[in-house]
């Protein structure tokens, strides 16, 4: 497999490995999109906080989960290694350096972004992820009649239930879960947290409208015929509607709860 | 025509005596500067008041004239070839300044392309490379008849943009990674482009692009400033293409590179 | 001493086969015994040192560029000639032969020519194999088109960078060697002379430009593909760094130097602005299919153009001369070059040239882009356009171009025999560093043609039979004392330039010299113009080499030193082009002594006393050279005055 290890270990093949692992987390972000937007239905978070934990305890999803925690740490490896590498292949560099006269600013600093990204995702991880998986959250139950179809929530100690359940009893559908979305409700109150998020998106935006794009370049993809339609996915899927929706949440919650 | 202008310019040089001394920055002035003369032709003159001073005129590379032959670099504020898109610096004329402006004149600079002296580099790594496999293998005499093999026209010309590049080094003077892509992979097309490079197609993309990084060119990271400098308008579907070819050939083909 | 040509017995057709048949072989497993070097890496030395390569032979390859590809064969814009008749239009190698004869003005080598037809169709075979992209049909086939006033399509080309691609193509031949280690290839070397050995070149003395190294390189073969010597006229449309320098040197060591008074002179250039002006820029003959050459028809008009008090479209269809084509109806803007060119002169000389300069006329496409409309027009010249544009900041979609004749080609050069061989046994001269081919006057799309048919399918055979003949395949002896002895020479001229502290500077001396060759030795000589710039060469050469100055040392890149020792050569080689001149009292071609026109003022041959080949033999320092005559026999053809009537 030598032919695979020199593959990888060339200029191109690190290319690879970073269009690869992007893209893989550009899909991730569709897929976490989708669930996110179970917090802006208004029944008190339970949408989301079913989501929460299937999201956290179907396997299949639980195997991709690994990949992806892969797929970020190789990412931002990768990215320090081809930097370190791009900056021998220049070791004395210009006094005067016009790189606006033929690039856009994001594809010449996607390290910076990234970095902001990486933050971020840390930043993002410690407030929900760590939480959750720490019991740091709280518990709630939703007790829905099912003839009227409303629903009644009460707040749980952590002493009073361990896990996520979900059965009928006398009527009443019974749901108990980690409530998720009342950490989400209560850390977008945050107003530095909230900037900082939108920042962050604002950041993931010309990230990945540069990242998308190239993805393809370096996997070899660039054809005339279907190259527009990767342009049009990177500018407005990734570019400007997976960030503004996920700009929307912590505003949402800032000022409209 | 635009009106014949002179001008006064302060142009700030590097200047280095060879590939093993450190070079510094000398300002120099540069008076009497007329509008129609071409950017080389502005330091011909500059160099001319030099030797008359007895001081060493400044060495830069240079040989047609006509922007085809490719020996021209130059780094002018900023940009390789200066400030026109689509031009090499031979092809710049004054008319692209104006009176009073600063000038900062630098060699093309990248690991792979040592400064010999002054604003001069020494350009070999994109011969060595182009050795490594950039042909076609058959020797003078026994080839078929030139019409034996019929190139449709989209892929003649498709090859002949890809064969237009002039080796400059302006793709690598642009890049902030100073990689070599652009470069490599103008030539991988040209060959995989057209039924003759067919045979040696895979060890070739292998080849060169194991040459490359030998050399110690960056990698790609598709700012695309290579593709906006390049004199004449090598298209970035090339750098897609010669990872096409490679990632096929490492991950496809049985053949590995000539060594 | 004897000229002798070695044209083979026999046919016209039949010769060149013949010849190689008879040529000796050498046994494959011997010939990685011998060691070729070849100078100049265009097209001529690109494909010859991969050829030879190919068969076995080691080459060492030697170029003043940075790299072999950047030679100046790469500027050639139009196409290459072959009479492979794909379009059915009555090509033939015969006429190709015929046409060249012809457009030499009878003034070159029925056999050379002949077999340089002969061979024009092999190269496009071996272009096309090496992954050239030249133009094709949207059938997939070879196009053509019909260049430089051919009456056949047989031109082909790579849009408007032919040279550029058939030079890539040698060059990639030439890689293919290199990376099989049968090329050792020198670049930023220049070559500073030949290694004599019993009279035979055994080798060269370079400078490394880099490191200023001097040093000599054995082989058992010399061959020289330096291209011309237009640079004597300081602005030509050569590239800055073309030189005789390598020519010259072997001329000093006995290379009878031929022709040297035949220069081309390109009609359609771009004008020169100002003294500062370094290079003159080509725009291609193919312009001249459909652009129409004009200036007004009153020396009164052509004085408001000059002085922008009218603008060309203000000038009135019947005030417009269109010189060549009220001159010559038949081929009207398509004359050959030299007519062109000579009649552009005569416009401006009668008071009727355009631009600031007066030294111009115009190349209109209105007509043009009336008939075809803009888009065509732009499809077939859209780069010539464009250049044009760049360089002169004026649209030539709007208005017409001003072109005027600059220095373009030198059919002079190094005398060489069939084989190629210059006067020094072992030393070879290829391409335009030869006289061969092209007699008083080249015709479009030829030069790449010769270039490649010496290096791909003339040298691959010639050289071989001297090789055998040498009787030994014993390496060149590095330490004979030669070596050392003109390496030394080299080391002392070069010091000598160094040594040189004067007031003016190099380039002073190369435009005064250019001045003295465009005025008495350009476009249109006569005995006393040419009498007095034999003297002025003389006096700038004093003027040199008491008065310039040269920077720097020998150890570093020295543009002054570089620059010095190629305009010394220059001053010698232009006193020969005068005394070329002088004694070629007819006209011919590119040569034109204004006692021998016609009552038209057309060129006027004196075949009777001068169908000959001029070779000049060096005799020493400010001697005079002895002229040798090699007589032009044609049985073949049929001389007769060239009209384009």
């Amino acid at each position: 497999m030598s032919s695979f290890n020199q593959a990888l270990t060339s200029t191109l093949g690190k290319k690879l490995i970073m269009a690869l692992t992007g893209l893989f987390l550009c899909a991730f972000l569709i897929v976490h999109l989708i669930g996110n937007l179970q917090l802006f239905k208004d029944d008190a978070g339970k949408a989301f906080n079913d989501y929460a934990y299937f999201m956290t305890h179907f396997t299949p999803i639980k195997a991709v989960s690994y990949l992806l925690y892969a797929s970020i740490i190789i990412h931002a490896l990768y990215a320090l290694i081809l930097t370190v590498y791009n900056r021998k292949a220049r070791p004395i560099g210009y006094a005067s350096f016009a790189g606006d006269k033929n690039s856009t600013w994001s594809s010449r600093n996607m390290g910076i972004l990234g970095t902001v990204l990486l933050v971020f995702i840390a930043t993002h991880m410690a407030n929900f992820w760590w939480k959750f998986h720490n019991d740091e959250v709280p518990y709630i139950e939703y007790r829905t009649d099912l003839n009227t179809l409303e629903t009644q929530v009460t707040e749980l100690n952590a002493s009073e239930f361990t896990d996520y359940q979900n059965f009928t009893q006398d009527g009443q559908e019974v749901t108990r879960a980690r409530d998720l979305y009342k950490q989400v409700a209560y850390a977008f109150q945050n107003p530095i947290l909230v900037a900082f998020y939108v920042l962050a998106m604002a950041a993931m935006s010309f990230h990945l409208i540069h990242g998308f794009n190239s993805a393809f370049q370096s996997l070899g993809f660039n054809h005339r015929k279907y190259i527009p339609i990767v342009r049009f996915l990177a500018l407005w899927v990734f570019g400007i509607i997976i960030p503004i929706a996920f700009a929307a949440m912590p505003l949402y919650f800032f000022f409209c709860k | 025509m635009s009106e014949e202008r002179t001008m006064n310019l302060t142009l700030k040089v590097w200047r280095q005596k060879n590939e093993n001394e450190k070079g510094k920055f000398v300002t120099i002035q540069a008076n009497g500067i007329s509008s129609d003369m071409s950017f080389l032709e502005m330091l011909d003159v500059v160099n001319e008041d030099l030797t008359r001073k007895g001081e060493d005129p400044i060495y830069f590379d240079h040989d047609c004239r006509e922007g085809i032959c490719g020996m021209c670099s130059l780094h002018i504020n900023g940009r390789p070839h200066g400030p026109k898109q689509g031009t090499t610096t031979c092809q710049l004329h004054m008319r692209s300044f104006h009176d009073g402006q600063t000038i900062v004149i630098e060699p093309w600079r990248a690991a792979a392309f040592p400064v010999i002296k002054d604003l001069a580099v020494d350009r070999t790594a994109f011969e060595r490379i182009q050795q490594a496999g950039g042909y076609v293998s058959v020797n003078t005499g026994g080839v078929p008849d030139g019409n034996a093999i019929p190139i449709p026209k989209p892929s003649a010309d498709e090859a002949f943009e890809s064969a237009t590049c002039i080796g400059c080094g302006a793709c690598v003077a642009a890049c902030k990674n100073a990689s070599a892509m652009l470069f490599v992979s103008a030539k991988i097309s040209q060959y995989a482009l057209l039924p003759q490079g067919q045979a040696e197609r895979y060890q070739r993309a292998q080849a060169m692009v194991e040459q490359m990084d030998r050399e110690g060119f960056g990698a790609c990271t598709v700012t695309k400033a290579c593709e906006a400098e390049c004199p004449v308008g090598i298209k970035l579907t090339n750098i897609a293409r010669m990872n096409r070819e490679y990632f096929n050939a490492k991950f496809f083909k049985e053949k590995t590179a000539h060594s | 001493m004897m000229l002798d040509s070695k044209i083979p017995e026999g046919p016209l057709a039949e010769k060149w086969s013949k010849h190689k048949f008879n040529l000796k072989l050498v046994n494959p497993a011997n010939k990685r015994k011998f060691t070729i070097i070849v100078v100049g890496t265009g097209l001529a030395g690109a494909s010859a040192a991969a050829s030879l390569a190919e068969l076995g032979y080691n080459v060492k390859t030697f170029c003043y560029q940075d790299s072999p590809r950047r030679a100046h064969s790469i500027a050639a814009q139009g196409g290459i000639n072959a009479a492979k008749n794909y379009q059915n239009d009555g090509d033939s190698v015969y006429r190709l032969f015929y046409d060249t004869i012809k457009g030499g003005d009878y003034r070159a080598r029925e056999a050379n020519v002949y077999r340089l037809a002969e061979v024009s169709v092999n190269i496009i075979d071996q272009c096309v194999a090496q992954g050239v992209p030249f133009a094709r049909e949207y059938g997939g086939l070879l196009d053509n088109r019909s260049f430089g006033g051919a009456q056949v399509s047989r031109t082909f080309y790579a849009r408007g960078q032919t040279g550029q691609q058939l030079l890539l193509g040698a060059y990639s031949a030439l890689n293919r060697q290199i990376n099989a280690g049968k090329v050792t290839s020198y670049t930023r070397h220049e070559m500073l002379d030949v290694v004599m050995i019993d009279g035979h070149a055994k080798g060269i003395v370079t400078r490394d430009l880099k490191t200023g190294k001097i040093e000599s390189h054995e082989g058992h073969a010399v061959l020289l593909c330096t291209g011309g010597y237009g640079n004597v006229f300081f602005l030509s449309t050569n590239a800055m760094g073309c030189n005789v320098t390598a020519a010259w040197r072997a001329h000093k060591r006995g290379a009878f130097f031929a022709n040297p008074c035949y220069t081309q002179i390109h009609p359609t250039c771009i004008p020169v602005t100002g003294d500062h002006q370094s290079k003159l820029t080509l725009m291609s003959e193919s312009l001249r299919n459909d652009g129409r050459v004009w200036v007004p028809k009153t020396v009164d008009l052509a004085e408001k153009l000059r002085k922008g008090e009218l603008k060309p479209s203000d000038i009135k269809e019947d005030d417009r001369d269109y010189f060549l084509e009220r001159k010559y109806p038949s081929f009207g803007n398509l004359v050959p070059r030299d007519v062109a060119s000579r009649n552009a002169k005569m416009m401006c000389d009668e008071g009727r040239g355009v631009g600031k300069t007066g030294l111009a006329v115009f190349l209109d496409f209105a007509d043009a882009i009336q008939r075809m409309g803009e888009d065509t027009v732009r499809a077939k010249y859209g780069n010539l356009f464009d250049m044009y544009y760049q360089i002169t900041d004026e649209n030539p979609y709007q208005q017409p171009m001003r072109i005027y004749p600059a220095v373009h080609y030198t059919m002079g050069g190094l005398w060489v025999d069939y084989n190629l061989m210059t006067s020094i046994p072992g030393l070879y001269a290829l391409g335009e560093c030869n006289f061969s081919d092209h007699g008083a006057n080249r015709l479009g799309a030829s030069a790449l043609m010769q270039g490649l048919a010496d290096g791909y399918f003339v040298i691959p055979y010639t050289v071989g039979d001297y090789l055998t003949s040498l009787g030994s395949f014993a390496p060149v002896d590095k330490n004979h004392p030669a070596f050392e002895a003109t390496r030394k020479e080299v080391e002392g001229k070069v010091n000598k330039l160094l040594s040189l502290k004067g007031s003016k500077t190099v380039d002073d001396i190369h435009k005064k010299l250019g001045h003295i060759m465009w005025e008495y030795c350009g476009m249109a000589r006569n005995e006393e113009g040419l009498k007095k710039a034999k003297g002025m060469i003389q006096e700038l050469r004093k003027e040199f080499w008491s008065d310039v100055t040269v920077l720097g040392e020998n150890e570093e890149l020295n543009l002054s030193l570089e620059k010095a020792g190629r305009v010394a050569d220059f001053l010698e080689l232009g006193e020969l082009m005068v005394d070329d001149a002088l004694n070629r009292s007819e006209s011919c071609g590119g040569h034109f002594r204004e006692e021998s026109a016609t009552p038209e003022g057309e060129a006027k041959r004196d075949d009777e006393n001068f169908a000959y080949v001029a070779a000049w033999q060096y005799n020493g320092d400010n001697q005079p050279e002895t002229l040798h005559k090699e007589p032009l026999v044609f049985e073949n053809v049929k001389l007769t005055q060239r009209s384009y009537k």
